[in-house]
């Protein structure tokens, strides 16, 4: 198992390398000099430009751009915020709780209702209830996420006034927010489950347990939700990906501070300092994420060998 | 929803056949594989409710200038903020322009955004996956690396990404969300192409001469062609999300463009007094993605029961 752990880390660190490389040469991608990226609003002269390109250090060779972006960034030090001029780790810093926490929130949301959908869809499989909530998760999966938030904001904090609409901060300002994200992960995940039961309710140990007399709880209990989990983690684990991407919307809907709504806000402002240590802090936060999701796997089903 | 289990599996895996009867065999089973799959796809009522919705979609798109009573981008300021009524039937909004007009002429946009991007990631992702898959060894490596490295933005965050590079606009945010969505075809089609490749056929053709790419392209792209259509028709509602989503977010179409996300953003403000301009272009989208969902899933059951997408 620990070799395992260790084989995926080595594993990750291409992967991170390269993420860390397709990062740094966002910069150069742009159309244009990348130099005028730092001039902001300053008339555009060359004597600017050639000053910026001497202070940013842009005249350097590539790699040794390259090494000098990687070494600070393993410091935490991702450069300065071209609207706040202040440093891009202290405004991911201060964000980074708030989508954790509506990350959370919502994967809990998700899981609770997509785990209980699909178990109940498998169990009365064909029957009205798992045609229901098959319809249900179709509508949800086809549900764009920022007309769920507005919806959301329109029945129940304009109309119904039962939640604060906008911001952060408590538990009454996260549950909107959190059950448009939730919502939108619980869909796939119900119909994941219920695809997994079912196979895993036609093993053959199920009929053993059946034939040994065994309680229909106690099957469904010990034999069949346990096996049908596995699959269900990686799932859980690329939804987890599409929270940190639905958080983007749901965080500029609800004018939360997070991630996402920095990022956004950073393209749309062409704060490129702050683009880039986003996308690098948020894929690394992601590879890490699906590691953890394969190990897990890995720990939880005894039939997976690693060498 | 049928189930898995009881329609028959196709993924191009037909049985070794004698050397001989090969090309005759390949044929005629090729025409009642599909033919077969499009009866299962004509009783599945789900996928021809997403057929049919579609169909009526293509047609207001293609005869919106005809059928919307109104224009999609004057102002009629008299007209504001109405609710809807006979001579609006979906209201009007902050600029007094007719909802509906501007839902049929989005209904072209949202296809054009579905099309286009999905088109990208079908010419990029079948490649890379038939040249990783086929060739294998030192190819194979990198293409799935880069896949990995793509992989590594979760979501809508690799077209974000590449939409803070490209900068906004309607035409970069249909790039961005073909390429974002390119690993999904790459990594299918290259496992498809990893099974196709053990058939005798593939062996025969080498045996008698043929050139890699009349290989790749005569022999094996018509063997992994049912997931490649299957994602696709999946794939085409979750790109018209994102780049209604792009567009929400103020980085895809600007106004006016009657873009049913850009149109959100506009209704946002106004929820309080004017529910309708929010909640129809949604719907629109919605509709829309869940046609296309109904028939991808169809297609699913009737092509290719086993691929998970």
């Amino acid at each position: 198992m620990l070799n395992y752990i260790r084989l995926r880390l080595v594993l990750a660190v291409p992967t991170i390398i390269l993420v860390t490389i397709l990062v740094f040469l966002m910069l150069y991608a742009i159309p244009g000099d990348p130099a005028s990226i730092f001039a902001g609003d300053k008339p555009v002269t060359p004597e600017l430009l050639a000053q910026i390109r001497e202070d940013m250090g842009l005249n350097r060779p590539l790699y040794v751009q390259y090494s000098d972006f990687l070494w600070r960034a393993l410091h935490g030090d991702l450069g300065r915020s071209l609207q706040s001029r202040r440093p891009v780790m202290d405004a991911i810093m201060l964000a980074l709780p708030n989508t954790l926490e509506l990350a959370v929130a919502a994967m809990l949301f998700a899981i609770a209702l997509g785990v209980s959908m699909g178990v109940i869809s498998a169990l009365k499989h064909n029957t009205w209830l798992d045609t229901l909530s098959m319809l249900t998760s179709l509508v949800g999966i086809s549900m764009p996420i920022f007309w769920l938030s507005l919806l959301l904001i329109l029945v129940f904090a304009v109309n119904l006034r039962w939640f604060p609409s906008i911001g952060e901060g408590g538990v009454d300002r996260l549950v909107l927010p959190a059950a448009a994200l939730g919502l939108i992960s619980a869909a796939p995940t119900a119909r994941l489950i219920r695809s997994s039961m079912l196979e895993v309710l036609q093993q053959e140990y199920v009929n053993t347990a059946r034939a040994k007399g065994l309680h229909q709880t106690t099957i469904i209990a010990r034999h069949v939700l346990k096996n049908a989990f596995i699959p269900a983690l990686t799932v859980m684990g690329m939804e987890f990906g599409n929270l940190l991407g639905g958080a983007v919307i749901t965080e500029t809907v609800f004018a939360r501070l997070g991630l996402g709504r920095l990022y956004v806000e950073g393209i749309l402002t062409k704060d490129f300092p702050m683009v880039q240590g986003l996308t690098l802090l948020i894929a690394v936060i992601y590879v890490m994420m699906n590691l953890l999701v394969d190990v897990l796997y890995a720990y939880f089903d005894p039939r997976i060998r690693y060498e | 929803m049928s189930e898995p289990a009881n329609s028959v599996p196709m993924s191009g895996r037909q049985p070794a056949e004698s050397f001989g009867a090969t090309f005759t065999s390949t044929m005629s089973a090729r025409r009642t594989l599909w033919s077969d799959a499009f009866a299962r796809l004509r009783r599945n009522h789900g996928a021809m409710l997403g057929a049919a919705g579609l169909l009526l979609l293509i047609l207001v798109a293609l005869l919106a200038s005809v059928l919307a009573p109104y224009d999609p981008i004057e102002m009629v300021p008299r007209d504001r903020l109405q609710s809807p009524n006979p001579q609006h039937w979906l209201g009007t909004d902050i600029f007094g322009r007719d909802i509906l007009t501007r839902l049929m002429y989005g209904a072209q946009i949202s296809l054009l955004v579905g099309v286009i991007s999905v088109t990208i990631s079908i010419l990029i992702g079948v490649n890379l996956g038939l040249i990783a898959g086929y060739y294998g060894g030192l190819l194979d490596t990198l293409t799935m690396r880069l896949i990995d490295v793509m992989l590594a933005f979760p979501g809508i965050l690799l077209a974000l990404a590449i939409v803070a590079v490209l900068g906004p606009g309607l035409f970069n945010v249909m790039i961005a969300v073909g390429v974002a969505a390119v690993p999904t075809y790459a990594r299918v089609v290259r496992g498809a192409v990893l099974s196709v490749r053990q058939n005798a056929y593939v062996d025969a053709a080498l045996v008698v001469g043929c050139k890699n790419a009349r290989i790749l392209f005569r022999h094996v792209l018509p063997n992994v062609l049912a997931p490649i259509i299957v994602i696709a028709t999946l794939r085409v509602g979750g790109a018209i999300i994102s780049g209604a989503a792009l567009s929400f977010l103020g980085m895809g179409a600007q106004p006016p463009t009657p873009e049913w996300g850009a149109m959100l953003t506009e209704g946002r403000n106004y929820m309080r007094v004017a529910w309708w301009i929010t909640t129809f272009p949604g719907l629109a989208i919605m509709v829309t993605v869940l046609s296309m969902n109904l028939l991808g899933d169809g297609l699913r059951d009737a092509l290719d029961p086993r691929l998970r997408v």
